[in-house]
């Protein structure tokens, strides 16, 4: 029974590949919120996503086609929510919440067939000599191409986002639809993009659970994931660095106190697991309180549908 | 090109089709989708919306149950309605409806096995409480510190399902229950009990409630001022000011009503149909309860229908499950089906569309 | 009083309702009802139930009709999953989670013809209820034993889901077998608040690895964990079904819950109209609990070792509770020679001597 047993790198890396699926649909709906368009339905994509990978690899053989068929399923579902929210006005809350339960149910249907058949194997990326080093060995250079991935698409995000024509436009269309349709930017274009960029995000989130973490196919196996991704988003206050930040916080305290039972610790875990949620909290009265940080806060026209007067 | 015109008040005529057609429209997708399951749609469809109404066998049992599954759900679902119309977003009802539950729980387990009449009203007023506390927790948060209400509301969903499991596992959990998780039969112990007010049919004093609920929703909106501020604070957020709204005490009006409401539905359900408190007793009535205030169109009678509807096709559903072994995704998908096609319609009431023809440019009108 | 008079009227009256209903039809099958607190393809606990219940199918062919709802919660919805089976017909209902307990004993009451059997559960509160169950410790003690022969660390992770006594049983079982072969063992475990979340069950395994631990028990149903010490090369045991096929390098064997002899016993006697209601603990003597094939990296005196403590327990020779053994805390439990008593195992909510840590409470 001591700390001495719980080797931190490879706590780390542990961390990184349990966090991989709500960062990848966390960093997604970050981007659909940024564009003002909140998608309560990350649950449903990512579990669309995971069947639907789940089988394109069985059918396929490779998991990399698999993880691609589940991007494309994740923003076709996304796709319904598009339809819903921009094009027919529907609301945004209500129909994210429709989504879920819509995926939830198709996933299971189409999973039918696929129960209890074991996907091909995703191997870990070769680095040769340098998965030996030690620490950044294992940290750095032991893992799938996901954990990559994940990490690739948050960096590019926070460039895009930062330091090009098309993020400002996202922002301002997120911040202000009315003042950014007044400037001539296409509102629902852009908002339906995102949404799919999202879905797209989610479902490959999705496909990390049944093709690389877990991996099988059952029935809801993702069991809430995307409900913390949702939560993942506030408390970055929509940034993809923090993101990031709280995807390996989050995955990280799971793991932590996963080691510390294994250790033979005593922890009250019925109450730990409401930690991060109500550090989230914490952290967004913090950030909204503060007035003169309000680029921090969140985006202006979340959740608000938009029709352009004509 | 087709182009969307809002129209200056809805359209009553579509207010009534667009369910019609959108159930119509369920009826022929869902079909296809049993049809390729292998079972016969017209039988599915049947069981799902014609049985539980109509069949000599089930129908007089399932009518009552229509309220009873309706009840909670129309409760919720009205207490949002009113924040949701003045533009205050209370999407944690599951939370306090929980929260709700575990208050009521706590006054009924405190005062077992004593006998009183007053045990049952203390329990509705500890239940409204609850959920008027934890909705209190966003509404102090947004009017405080400007946070928003609709994620904190939503986080606290987390908190409060933490709690629950807490709760049946350890600090609720029935002492003569053999170990297993759950807390003490709160139907069965008669002071406390939310007993079957008609006999065979099940219906409970959460029903009276939800309609009461209802009731009282009506008149807010339709003759008092409260109900004027609420429809201006959200159709006309600054000439609400104007008018001297206070938005303060609006949103924490709002946000306590429905908390109270989602956490009295709680109640009637704890000491009721789930009869304790168990790890899964939250069936997502919160979230449900929003799909429902929306299918209302946030209006109390709309939100009776729209959750009787609802309500049908989870008793309908489970008909068709056993009667045709379905399973129960199927229902699911038909059920996501109906409210994609209720929302989507329900563009046709707020808008007209037109055909936007090219070389005719209708902004120029 | 009055009011339980005519509850009880009313009850009749719906009851007799059915009856009439299902009797209309001359020679028309039995019909048996199921609830399934999970799908089918859970690959544990429910498929479990299922293949019993398919397997009870085959068994009576055309005069048995068995029908399922699944994913049903325990709650109010339950009652009126059951009521409405009921009012279509069923002359008999299984259902298979611990929390439909009080909506099952209510139902009970309405349909006093009809029978009802509930899975794991305690409450009998109407004379046409059952209740059923595995003695899966008997399964734990074979398991335990393997896993104490052939651990090299002497560290054996396990995996629990809820602090109820079923699953401490099973964790003391283990340990007490495993002890027995192997005095230097420690146990490791986990709770992760959950029957079925796979991605936190494959952390958890990892967790234990990293512990040192070098084979996993599981009281939890996904087969996450499996795939976790197949790719880091920890041995394992399956829950409830054979998941040989997610594992086959470390797979070692299996706990399979058999519940199709019961279903099929139990059927037959309400055919026969000699069913009664009864409070059965079945376990390896009734076939309940069996074992997948073991693989062949148990070495062939453990293998026999096992198999020999399979049969002493199929022949009642042998108990795996059985004396002396103290709690945790030192103080005394059974004696010498002494067997556990069934109220005991219910309701376990100690561990024994040896085991370190605590049961969260």
């Amino acid at each position: 029974m001591d700390f001495g047993s719980i080797n931190p790198v490879v706590l780390i890396a542990t961390l990184m590949v349990a966090a991989t699926p709500i960062l990848l649909a966390a960093i997604g709906e970050l981007v659909v919120e940024k564009a003002g368009v909140l998608n309560l339905g990350v649950e449903g994509m990512m579990i669309v996503g995971a069947v639907s990978g789940f089988a394109a690899s069985v059918t396929t053989g490779s998991p990399y086609l698999g993880m691609l068929a589940a991007i494309v399923a994740g923003a076709l579902v996304a796709l319904i929510f598009a339809v819903l929210t921009q094009i027919l006005m529907a609301n945004q809350v209500a129909s994210g919440l429709a989504l879920t339960l819509f995926g939830l149910g198709f996933s299971a249907l189409l999973g039918q067939s696929y129960v209890g058949i074991v996907p091909p194997r995703t191997e870990k990326l070769n680095f040769g000599f340098l998965s030996d080093l030690p620490v950044v060995g294992r940290i750095l250079f032991g893992h799938d191409i996901l954990v990559y991935v994940s990490l690739a698409v948050v960096a590019g995000t926070w460039w895009w986002l930062n330091n090009t024509r098309g993020g400002r436009v996202l922002r301002a269309v997120g911040e202000n639809h009315d003042s950014a349709h007044a400037l001539g930017y296409k509102v629902k274009r852009v908002r339906i993009l995102a949404i799919l960029f999202g879905g797209g995000c989610a479902g490959l989130g999705g496909a990390y659970l049944s093709l690389v973490r877990v991996p099988q196919w059952t029935e809801g196996m993702t069991a809430g994931a995307g409900w913390i991704a949702l939560a993942l988003v506030v408390f970055a206050s929509w940034r993809p660095w923090r993101v990031l930040l709280g995807a390996y916080l989050f995955g990280g305290i799971m793991v932590l106190q996963l080691n510390l039972q294994a250790a033979g610790f005593r922890i009250p875990v019925e109450y730990l697991a409401m930690s991060p949620y109500l550090i989230t909290i914490l952290v967004l009265v913090v950030m909204s309180s503060n007035r003169a940080r309000t680029s921090l806060s969140a985006p202006g026209s979340l959740g608000r549908s938009f029709h352009a007067a004509g | 090109m087709l182009r969307l015109e809002k129209r200056p008040s809805p359209s009553k005529a579509w207010n009534f089709a667009t369910p019609i057609v959108a159930v119509l429209l369920t009826m022929i997708a869902g079909g296809i989708l049993f049809a390729i399951l292998g079972k016969n749609p017209f039988e599915a469809i049947k069981l799902i919306f014609w049985d539980p109404l109509f069949s000599e066998q089930f129908a007089a049992y399932s009518r009552p149950q229509l309220l009873v599954k309706a009840g909670p759900l129309i409760l919720i679902a009205v207490g949002l309605s009113i924040g949701f119309r003045a533009g205050i977003w209370n999407i944690g009802a599951e939370g306090q409806y929980i929260i709700g539950a575990l208050c009521a729980a706590a006054v009924a387990l405190g005062f077992y096995p004593g006998e009183g009449w007053y045990i049952f009203p203390l329990m509705i007023v500890a239940g409204a409480a609850g959920g008027w506390a934890w909705a209190m927790i966003p509404a102090i948060l947004k009017t405080r510190f400007n946070t928003n209400e609709i994620l904190v509301s939503l986080l606290l969903v987390y908190v409060a399902e933490k709690l629950l499991a807490a709760a049946a596992t350890g600090f609720m959990r029935n002492p003569q229950g053999a170990g297993f998780p759950g807390s003490r039969n709160i139907h069965q112990y008669a002071p406390a009990s939310n007993q079957e007010l008609i006999v065979g049919t099940g219906l409970h004093w959460g029903v009276v409630a939800a309609f009461v609920a209802v009731i009282f929703a009506y008149i807010l909106l339709q003759r008092h001022i409260l109900g004027f501020h609420v429809q201006l604070a959200g159709q006309a957020p600054r000439a609400a000011r104007f008018a001297g709204v206070a938005p303060t005490r609006l949103v924490l009006m709002c946000m306590g009503l429905s908390g109270a409401f989602a956490g009295m539905a709680g109640m009637f359900e704890v000491s009721g149909p789930a009869r304790l408190i168990s790890i899964d007793f939250n069936a997502g009535y919160g979230f449900t309860a929003i799909i429902v205030a929306f299918l209302g169109r946030l209006h109390p009678v709309g939100i009776v229908l729209a959750g009787l509807l609802l309500a049908l096709t989870y008793i309908g559903g489970e008909l068709a499950q056993f009667m045709l072994n379905l399973p129960a995704a199927a229902i699911q998908v038909f059920q996501g089906m109906l409210l994609f096609f209720l929302l989507a319609l329900d563009v046709l009431s707020n808008y007209r569309i037109l055909l936007a023809l090219p070389g005719r440019n209708p902004e120029a009108a | 009083m009055k009011r339980r008079e005519l509850l009880a009227t009313s009850a009749a009256a719906l009851g007799l309702a059915a009856t009439a209903g299902s009797r209309a039809l001359a020679q028309s099958p039995l019909k048996v009802g199921f609830i399934y607190i999970g799908p089918p393809g859970d690959f544990g606990w429910t498929y479990a139930h299922d293949q019993g219940r398919l397997a009870a199918q085959e068994h009576f062919g055309s005069a048995v009709e068995t029908f399922y709802v699944d994913n049903v919660p325990e709650g109010p919805d339950a009652e009126r999953i059951m009521t409405q089976m009921a009012l279509s017909g069923a002359d008999m209902i299984f259902a298979t989670s611990f929390g439909y307990g009080p909506s099952l004993n209510a139902a009970a009451q309405r349909f006093p013809q009809i029978a009802f059997e509930h899975a794991a559960g305690y409450l009998q509160e109407a004379p046409n209820v059952s209740l059923y169950n595995a003695r899966f410790y008997e399964g734990r003690a074979v398991i335990g034993t393997i896993a104490g022969r052939m651990t090299q660390s002497n560290v054996i992770g396990y995996i629990a889901s809820f602090p109820i006594p079923e699953v401490v049983m099973g964790i003391n079982a283990a340990y007490i077998h495993a002890k027995k072969v192997n005095p230097d063992v420690d146990f490791r475990v986990v709770w992760v608040y959950s029957w079925f979340d796979p991605a936190q069950e494959a952390a958890a395994a990892e967790a234990l690895i990293e512990q040192g631990a070098d084979i996993i028990m599981q009281h939890t149903d996904s087969t996450a964990p499996l795939s976790v010490c197949q790719q880091r090369g920890a041995l394992a045991f399956g829950q409830a079904s054979d998941m040989t096929q997610f594992a086959p390098d470390v797979h070692l064997t299996a706990i399979l819950d058999n519940w199709g002899p019961y279903y099929i016993e139990r059927i037959q006697q309400k055919l026969d109209g000699a069913w009664a209601a009864e409070n059965v603990w079945l376990g390896i003597p009734e076939g309940e609990v069996a074992f997948a094939p073991f693989n062949e990296r148990i070495p062939a005196e453990v293998q026999a070792e096992a198999n020999a403590m399979i049969e002493a327990i199929r022949t009642r020779s042998y108990h795996p509770f059985t004396g002396p053994l103290n709690k945790q805390d030192g103080s005394a439990w059974l004696a010498e020679g002494e067997v556990a008593d069934d109220g005991t195992l219910l309701g376990m909510n100690f561990y024994v001597e040896g085991l370190t840590g605590e049961i969260p409470s």
